[in-house]
């Protein structure tokens, strides 16, 4: 798949930057990918958000204000398939079973056979996040927790937290109830805060 | 009292829903107990937030 043709190089035309748009491509096609849980499919909303971007081209002095229009544009596309494409969901999810009983086990050591915390797992409290975000050490450590997520954690998070999707929406989309979503969240936003805590705050960063 | 897999269950959801009364009443009363779970239920929201950053980036390079 080659990027979409560029026209009119301007002062600020990071769509001339071949290895800043390659990355950034790559970066697209593993979150929709994610979502959408179809190559395919991930593939034409990439595309289709790159020429939404292109046809609305606007100069930005900063490569991150182009990269946050291209993913808001994806973001919309992704709903646009979400909500418009019944057919979605494959069976994956449903076999994905055995992982979840796996995860349930590993997730069951941070308690105590009454429910409290175990002392080494207990949280602790985290350090000035805000100043912790602005660095791309911390944000590459996020990226690696969220993909250390299993598949259907990572896919219902992203629709939670990323995309914004509603409790029922999701329900539908990956056909659950609500409990059972619940109980997915709560492990996703568990796991992640395990490995933020493990590879992150502990490490003094 | 509530124990500390229940109010994590619990301070996860409140990201989703609001919580009933009862249930937000038996969270607070863990949760000024527990320091652990005071931590976790901030670290949800912080979690969140980061979120949210992740994908508007706008200090990421």
């Amino acid at each position: 798949m080659t990027a979409p043709n560029i026209v009119a190089p301007q002062t600020h035309d990071w769509t001339q930057d071949e290895a800043f748009m390659s990355e950034l491509r790559q970066q697209m096609l593993k979150f929709a990918t994610l979502q959408l849980q179809d190559a395919s499919i991930a593939e034409d909303a990439v595309q289709d958000a790159f020429i939404g971007a292109l046809k609305n081209q606007q100069t930005f002095g900063r490569r991150a204000s182009f990269k946050t229009w291209v993913f808001a544009i994806l973001k919309h596309k992704i709903i646009d398939v979400i909500r418009n494409n019944q057919r979605l969901v494959p069976s994956s999810l449903v076999q994905n079973d055995e992982e979840d009983e796996a995860g349930l086990e590993v997730w069951d050591q941070q308690f105590d056979n009454r429910g409290y915390w175990h002392l080494s797992e207990r949280p602790t409290a985290w350090q000035q996040p805000s100043e912790s975000a602005a660095s791309d050490q911390f944000w590459r450590v996020f990226e690696v927790c969220l993909e250390g997520l299993p598949g259907q954690y990572s896919r219902a998070y992203m629709m939670r937290e990323f995309i914004g999707l509603s409790t029922n929406e999701i329900c539908q989309q990956l056909v659950m109830t609500e409990n059972s979503l619940n109980v997915l969240l709560y492990r996703a936003r568990s796991k992640l805060r395990k490995c933020l805590q493990t590879n992150w705050i502990d490490k003094g960063a | 009292m509530m124990n500390c897999k229940s109010a994590t269950q619990l301070l996860s959801q409140a990201q989703d829903r609001k919580l009933t009364f009862i249930e937000s009443t038996r969270v607070k009363l863990h949760t000024a107990m527990c320091k652990g779970c005071r931590n976790y239920g901030m670290q949800m929201k912080q979690l969140s937030d980061l979120s949210k950053r992740f994908i508007q980036p706008e200090p990421r390079s």
